[in-house]
């Protein structure tokens, strides 16, 4: 059964929870409330467990509705915890009250997945960038200055500051979230599909860039994903997640190339190579392992 | 700050933008210099000169009581106008920032908040101005207060439902992450969003108080002392049989500062709203009409070379003959497009070509990829095969034949008829295609009735059938569902059916797998294999992703800036690439990408 295999996995590999981790996740319960009167509440995250240690990536991979937002959002508090706990660096932050959280956004910060939604299109680029700043209080002057150096990180022209978000295509518009998220240098961001709107070509230098600031600053990511190979591409370690509940977690390597769970297995051959040959075979193997059992493991769609 | 002065410009290049401004403007500075451009006491009366007519000084002459009009239609203004600031004053007050903490926060104040104002909708304006009348006093300014209280609910229902969809913009998610504190985000992010609709709001509602105090007035109830244009009005009707252009003065005031309040709010609705433009070209129909003198013109053999050296230099060699070699000159039986060119009427007028010359055959039988990158021009080019480019798009250049009937300038009854019998279409996005008000099963039946003229009993026999071979399991559960019961993967195998339905010889799917999780988008694609080979159907799949190239399509074309680069079997393609862009494309492709080794505590920092 699917829940006891991820839980021998969890405990019983040194992939697993770790001492000297920078974010632990125990048991993390996320509902919202159900729609209509008195309806129960749904579920969407249940006892979710995992850890990112300082430096690394851990890649969170799943469907739609599987849960991987809900727990970047519930680190960040922007979604309430039903139970469980979130300890970073030692501190309990899932119940931080809302000076603390402020005082937080300086050790945890985002990347949103929609670079046109995540930019108010209203203000400059400077004035987004300056935000963060503002919020911890530095001066104009002083952010104005550190905006220009952000800018100049994530390989954007200078003058980009007194543009607005339209004028950039969308990967110029991630490169500004991702500036933003760096501007008061944290140790952990949140990355939410950060290249899932972009082009297959812009993704990969977006993607270099957020692994080239981890090597120079050492800040850890929780990189969420519905793509095996970008996950595979940017983590150390991966967490599978499906149906609010973590179904292997491990070194990335072994995750991504030899999945225990069958449902890792599913979403591995079912995601198309660019390769005609190496697709042929996957595709077969796909139809050998799911097709036949579709009935049984519930792999297939089914109407809800 | 420079899109602010933006806004006043459009505002005054609108004709009735600048009028209505220059109007009020001029009423506003006479009313506020009342005492300078007529130094008399608006009260002083000299029964002498009762309903005397214009003399020195007196320009507009005096009214019953012998009171100079000017004075009294300037300092009446004062007091209207007055009024109706005070009463927007007080709705402002109340209803902006109980709107903002209520769509804001939502919660226990929102209920409460939405109870207390139902309540004063419900409640009839004039009669409550009435009898605060008898309760409050006769003075003006206490019912302008009391009229602010009533239409305050406009401004808490505005703000409320604007504010209550910014909130959850990724915007303002970012700037709590960012730190910061909440009247902050408030103030740079929601305020920004609520500020043009309350401007707007704003003329209209002053029109409304200025309407309904005057009424108030004109029926007496006031004060009789304060010169108000309404006073003035009532007066004027007393003395009607006597005097009648005594209501010009007070009515043309009242009449044009309305007018004028209305039309500005029209006006900055365009300009904050930036509606203004002249829309851009008319619908399908025309736009056919207006592309068929250029199509015949267009001869599709000197198209062919022209097209061929049109992408980005190749070098030398020409291509393989099992491509789609345009080369040859032959064309496909089933959808063959030569040349072909679309461009965008622009806002400001003139044209922007987005396809240059493309060359694409698709046989039957046969799995065509269309690849590009987002703005590459794949998807204009699949529009214009089928004949539905959005508004301002047309066909300006080249030839499409679908089973060998030239389609480009073709009439719009005959290519909708084409439609769905010879050519079929599954879109990009499945739940947006599909009208939530209607089952499943009526969207597929509908559609074979009236394109079949069959029975529906037939119908509904043949939709079940359809649904049934796209895979689902019980068909029968799906035909009677609403399309929010179904799945994204189960909407896109009912559109699929949909398409299937006509039995249609050439389908073109548009990113038909995008929207969907991968396992499920390796079933539909395994289903629009199975389909294709059972049928021998023609598949244009328009997609960005070479994986689904790489395992659906015998053949290939990259797309680059709205020309195609290069062109060959999937294998040719993929594993030998010949353009140095679909080098890089494949470059960027991480299936082969190593997985990052494990983590290494030497090179991170230590808490």
């Amino acid at each position: 059964m699917p829940g006891s295999m991820s839980a021998d996995r969890t405990a019983g590999t040194p992939a697993g929870m770790s001492a000297g981790a920078l974010l632990t996740v125990e048991d993390l319960r996320v509902s919202f409330p159900g729609k209509g009167w008195r309806a129960p509440r749904v579920e969407v995250l249940k006892g979710v467990s995992l850890d990112v240690r300082p430096g690394e990536t851990l890649g969170l991979v799943g469907e739609s509705g599987s849960g991987k937002t809900t727990i970047g959002r519930a680190i960040l508090g922007l979604v309430p915890v039903h139970s469980g706990a979130i300890t970073f660096a030692g501190e309990r932050i899932d119940r931080a009250t809302g000076r603390r959280r402020r005082e937080l956004s300086r050790d945890i910060q985002v990347v949103f997945q929609d670079p046109y939604t995540s930019l108010n299109p209203s203000l400059t680029i400077g004035d987004t960038l300056s935000e963060p700043l503002l919020g911890q209080g530095y001066g104009a002057r002083e952010a104005r200055a550190r905006v220009a150096r952000l800018l100049e990180r994530v390989e954007l022209p200078a003058d980009a500051a007194h543009r607005l978000p339209r004028e950039f295509s969308g990967g110029q518009r991630q490169r500004v979230a991702i500036a933003r998220a760096l501007a008061i240098d944290p140790r952990l961001i949140v990355c939410d599909e950060p290249v899932s709107a972009l082009d297959l070509t812009t993704q990969k230098t977006v993607l270099d860039l957020l692994l080239e600031i981890q090597e120079q600053t050492g800040v850890s990511y929780l990189f969420v994903s519905h793509d095996l190979s970008v996950i595979r591409f940017m983590s150390h370690r991966v967490a599978v997640i499906r149906h609010g509940e973590i179904v292997e977690l491990g070194e990335a390597a072994e995750v991504t190339a030899g999945p225990r769970h069958p449902y890792t297995r599913a979403l591995l051959l079912s995601a198309p190579v660019a390769d005609v040959n190496g697709q042929r075979e996957r595709r077969e193997a796909f139809e050998r392992e799911f097709r036949a059992r579709e009935a049984g493991t519930g792999m297939g769609e089914t109407v809800s | 700050m420079s899109e602010r002065t933006g806004t006043v410009r459009r505002l005054l290049r609108h004709p009735l933008g600048l009028v209505s401004a220059v109007v009020l403007a001029a009423i506003v500075l006479a009313v506020l210099l009342a005492p300078v451009l007529s130094p008399q006491d608006p009260n002083a009366s000299s029964l002498r000169d009762a309903f005397g007519g214009p003399s020195a000084g007196h320009p507009l002459g005096f009214d019953s009581a012998g009171r100079d009009i000017l004075t009294r239609l300037l300092y009446g203004g004062r007091n209207t106008l007055g009024g109706a600031v005070i009463a927007l004053a007080v709705a402002l007050l109340l209803g902006v920032p109980s709107g903002l903490l209520a769509g804001y926060y939502g919660g226990w104040f929102d209920s409460a908040a939405n109870w207390v104002v139902n309540l004063v909708m419900a409640l009839p304006a004039m009669v409550v101005l009435l009898a605060s009348r008898a309760i409050l006093g006769s003075t003006v300014w206490v019912l302008m207060v009391v009229l602010g209280f009533l239409v305050a609910p406009a401004f808490f229902r505005l703000v409320r439902g604007i504010v209550a969809s910014v909130r959850n913009e990724l915007y303002v998610d970012a700037a709590k992450v960012s730190g910061l504190r909440d009247p902050r985000i408030v103030a740079r992010h929601v305020l920004l969003v609520v500020r043009a609709p309350i401007i707007i709001q704003v003329a209209l509602v002053s029109g409304i108080a200025i309407g309904l105090q005057a009424g108030l007035e004109f029926l007496g109830v006031g004060s009789g002392d304060t010169p108000t244009w309404g006073a003035m009005l009532n007066e004027a009707f007393k003395n009607i049989q006597r005097a009648p252009s005594l209501m010009l003065w007070p009515g043309l005031a009242l009449g044009l500062t309305s007018g004028a309040l209305v039309l500005l709010a029209a006006a900055l609705r365009d300009a904050l709203e930036d509606r203004g433009t002249a829309p851009a070209g008319r619908r399908s129909r025309r736009r056919a009409r207006t592309a068929a003198p250029a199509a015949p013109a267009a001869p599709a053999a000197p198209a062919a070379p022209r097209s061929a050296d049109a992408g980005t230099p190749r070098t030398g060699t020409p291509r393989s003959a099992d491509g789609t070699s345009p080369e040859a000159g032959e064309r496909a039986e089933l959808l063959s497009v030569r040349d072909l060119a679309v461009s965008y009427v622009l806002p400001g007028g003139g044209t922007r070509e987005v396809v240059h010359g493309v060359d694409l055959d698709v046989r039957a039988g046969e799995i065509v990829g269309l690849v590009g990158e987002s703005g590459s021009g794949k998807t204009q080019t699949a529009f214009s095969i089928l004949g539905i480019l959005p508004e301002g798009g047309r066909v300006c250049r080249g030839s499409v034949t679908v089973g060998g009937e030239e389609i480009v300038g073709m009439p719009e009854r005959r290519h909708r008829a084409l439609r769905g019998d010879v050519v079929a279409y599954v879109p990009q996005e499945p739940m947006s295609n599909l009208d939530p008000a209607f089952t499943v099963g009526s969207q597929l039946v509908e559609p074979m009735r009236h394109k079949l003229r069959i029975s529906r009993a037939e119908a509904v026999r043949r939709a079940l059938d359809l649904l049934d071979q796209v895979e689902i399991a019980d068909p029968r559960r799906v035909f009677g569902s609403y399309p929010h019961e179904i799945s994204g993967g189960m909407a896109q195998r009912v559109l699929i059916a949909g398409a299937m339905s006509c039995d249609p010889r050439l389908l073109v799917a548009d990113e038909p797998t995008t929207a969907l999780d991968v396992v499920v988008q390796a079933e539909v694609l395994g289903l629009l294999r199975r389909l294709q080979k059972e049928r021998g159907l023609g598949v244009l799949l328009v997609t960005h992703n070479l994986g689904v190239v790489a395992d659906l399509c015998d053949r290939v074309a990259v797309m680059r800036e709205g020309r195609i680069v290069e062109t060959g079997t999937a294998e040719q393609v993929l594993h030998a690439p010949r353009h140095p862009y679909t080098q890089k494309l494949l470059g960027a492709v991480l299936d082969g990408v190593p997985a990052r080794g494990p983590w290494q505590p030497s090179n991170a920092e230590v808490v």
